[in-house]
C-alpha cells in the first residue's frame, strides 16, 4: 500500500538532469574511448537517451550496451525463487574503453558492486565511471557516483520510484512512502 | 507505446525444485525455461565463460547408464555457474555392491547437496528420488519415459532457427517406442502448439501414440513433404536383434535420412539429431554434416538450456 507519494521530477526535470549528466560525461571522458552501459531495466533507457544527447554534438560513434546483473547479485543464496535472468547485450569489446555505467537510482550500492564484477568478467576497461539519475543516500558499500542528476536524502521507509516513457508511458520520479 | 515484457515475466514464479519431465510442465513454464536459456547463451561466448550465480552450491550427477554428451553438458553448465560438481557412475559406485537407489540418494543428501541429476534405465526412478530426498532432482533420461532437457534443447533450437514453435511442422523419425527423447519432444512441442508427426516401422510405434496428439506415418516421403523440422532418432542396433525390424540395411533404405530421401522435403528443412549418430543407419554422414543440419547447434544450446534449468531448480522453494 502506498501511503504518500511526492513527485520530485517531471518530464522537464528529467530531461534537464540527463542533459546535465551528458554534459559532464562529455567534458570528462575522451570521446574516442567513451562507451555507455545501462543497467537493466531503466538504466538501459537512460543510457539510450544519454547516447542520443551526446550524439547531437559529438560525431564519434558511441558504443552502447545493456547489462543484466542478476547472476552477480550477492543475495542469490537468500532468495527463492531466483530472480528472472535477462540478457546482457554488450556488442563491443570493453577492453581499454572508458565505460560510463548508467542506472536510475543509487541506493545501497549493491547493484553497482554486482555490475562492476560483471564488467570485469567481460574485459579490462581503462576506467569505469558511474552516472545515476537520482542518488537517494543510505549506502551499504563504499561506492559513489561520478555524475548525479539529483541528490535527495530520504529515510529507509521511503523509496524512489522512477517512471520512464519507455517502460511506463510517462517520465516522473517520486518519493514514495509505503504503509 | 512500446510495452516492456517485464510485468508478464514477473507473474511467473518458478516454484519447482525438480524437473522430471515435460509432461507435467505448463506451456508457460516451458517458455519460461526457454527465455531463461536465451539469457544464458551469452555467458558461453565471453572471454571468461563463468558467472558466480551458483557459488557454493553442489551439484551431483548420478548416472546409471553410459553417457558422454549429457553428463559433460550438465557438468560444464554447472561449472559455468560456479557450482561445485561431483560425479557418481554406477559402474564405479557402491551400486555394484548392491546398494539401493534410495540408500545411494540418502547418502548423497546427507552430504548436503543442492541438485541431483539422475539418469536411470528404469522409468520413474527420478520421480522416486524426488519424493525421497530434499535436493532438487533433474531427470537426465529415465528408461523410455522422458529426457526433459533434451526435449527443451530441441525445442529451443527449433525456435532459434525457425522463430516460432506454434504451427511448426515437426517430424520425428525413428524408434518412437523406446525413445525418451521422442516423448519429451512430443509433450513439449504439443504444449507449445507445434504439429507433430512420427514416422517409423509399425513395430517401433507404440500403441495409442495418437492420444499424445501426433500424426502417425509409415512413409518418409509422405511425412516430410511439408516438414519444417526433421528430428532423427538414434536406432539402437540391439533393437534389430530383438526383431523390431528385419535388418539395419532395410531400415536405412526405408527410414534412413539420405540426400535422396530429402529431395521430397522443403528446401529450408532443419535436420536435428540428439546424438550419438549412427552414420549410415538413421542418418547419412553427408546429411549430418550438410547445410540443413543443426546438430552441433543443439549441443551448443544444450549448455544454455542446462544452465537455465540448474539456475531455476537450485533457487526454487525453501532455502535448504
Amino acid at each position: 500500500m502506498i501511503k504518500k507519494r511526492l513527485r520530485i521530477m517531471g518530464e522537464i526535470e528529467i530531461e534537464k538532469a540527463l542533459r546535465h549528466l551528458s554534459h559532464m560525461i562529455m567534458r570528462d571522458v575522451s570521446h574516442e574511448e567513451l562507451a555507455l552501459i545501462g543497467i537493466r531495466t531503466r538504466g538501459e533507457h537512460l543510457a539510450t537517451r544519454i547516447k542520443k544527447i551526446i550524439s547531437e554534438t559529438s560525431s564519434f560513434p558511441i558504443p552502447m550496451g545493456i547489462l543484466d546483473i542478476t547472476l552477480y547479485r550477492d543475495d542469490l543464496t537468500m532468495i527463492a525463487p531466483h530472480p528472472i535472468v535477462r540478457k546482457t547485450e554488450i556488442p563491443f569489446d570493453i577492453t581499454k574503453k572508458a565505460i560510463v555505467l548508467i542506472d536510475d537510482v543509487l541506493f545501497t550500492g549493491r547493484t553497482v558492486r554486482a555490475a562492476l564484477d560483471a564488467l570485469i568478467d567481460l574485459g579490462r576497461p581503462r576506467c569505469i565511471r558511474l552516472a545515476v539519475l537520482v542518488d537517494r543516500g543510505s549506502r551499504e558499500l563504499p561506492i559513489q557516483a561520478d555524475y548525479t542528476g539529483k541528490k535527495t536524502v530520504i529515510s529507509a521507509t521511503e523509496m524512489i520510484e522512477v517512471k520512464l516513457k519507455e517502460t511506463d508511458g510517462y517520465d516522473e520520479t517520486a518519493i514514495v512512502t509505503r504503509a | 507505446m512500446k510495452q516492456q515484457s517485464l510485468p508478464e515475466h514477473k507473474s511467473v514464479e518458478w516454484k519447482r525444485k525438480d524437473i522430471l519431465g515435460l509432461e507435467e510442465l505448463t506451456a508457460r513454464e516451458i517458455e519460461f525455461i526457454l527465455e531463461t536459456a536465451e539469457s544464458f547463451r551469452e555467458v558461453s561466448l565471453r572471454p571468461i565463460r563463468k558467472v558466480p550465480a551458483l557459488r557454493g552450491k553442489t551439484i551431483i550427477t548420478l548416472f546409471f547408464e553410459p553417457s558422454t554428451r549429457t553428463r559433460m553438458s550438465f557438468e560444464l553448465a554447472a561449472k559455468r555457474l560456479s557450482a561445485d560438481t561431483a560425479n557418481i557412475s554406477s559402474s564405479t559406485s557402491s551400486v555394484v555392491k548392491g546398494e539401493t537407489l534410495k540408500d545411494t540418494a540418502r547418502n548423497i543428501e546427507a552430504m548436503k547437496v543442492d541438485v541431483i541429476i539422475i539418469r536411470h534405465s528404469m522409468a520413474g526412478a527420478p520421480h522416486l528420488l524426488a519424493r525421497e530426498v530434499s535436493p532438487g532432482v533433474i531427470n537426465a533420461g529415465d528408461g523410455a519415459h522422458e529426457h526433459p532437457t533434451q526435449g527443451l534443447i530441441d525445442i529451443f533450437t527449433m525456435k532459434e532457427k525457425k522463430g516460432k514453435i506454434k504451427g511448426l511442422k515437426v517430424v520425428i523419425i525413428g524408434d518412437i517406442a523406446h525413445s525418451r527423447v521422442a516423448r519429451s519432444n512430443i509433450w513439449g512441442l504439443r504444449k507449445l502448439g507445434a504439429l507433430v508427426s512420427v514416422v517409423a516401422p509399425p513395430t517401433l510405434i507404440p500403441a495409442e501414440i495418437e492420444r499424445m496428439g501426433v500424426r502417425v506415418c509409415h512413409s518418409i516421403k509422405e511425412a516430410i513433404s511439408d516438414a519444417d523440422v526433421i528430428n532423427v532418432l538414434r536406432i539402437q542396433r540391439e533393437r534389430q536383434k530383438a526383431g523390431f525390424f528385419p535388418s539395419i540395411r532395410e531400415y536405412h533404405q526405408l527410414f534412413g535420412i539420405t540426400r535422396k530421401s530429402l529431395e521430397s522435403a522443403p528446401f529450408d528443412v532443419l535436420i536435428m539429431h540428439p546424438g550419438p549418430i549412427n552414420r549410415g543407419v538413421e542418418l547419412d554422414g553427408d546429411v549430418a554434416d550438410g547445410p540443413y543440419s543443426v546438430i552441433l547447434d543443439q549441443v551448443t544450446n544444450g549448455l544454455a538450456v542446462r544452465m537455465a534449468v540448474l539456475y531455476l531448480t537450485s533457487g526454487a522453494g525453501e532455502k535448504r
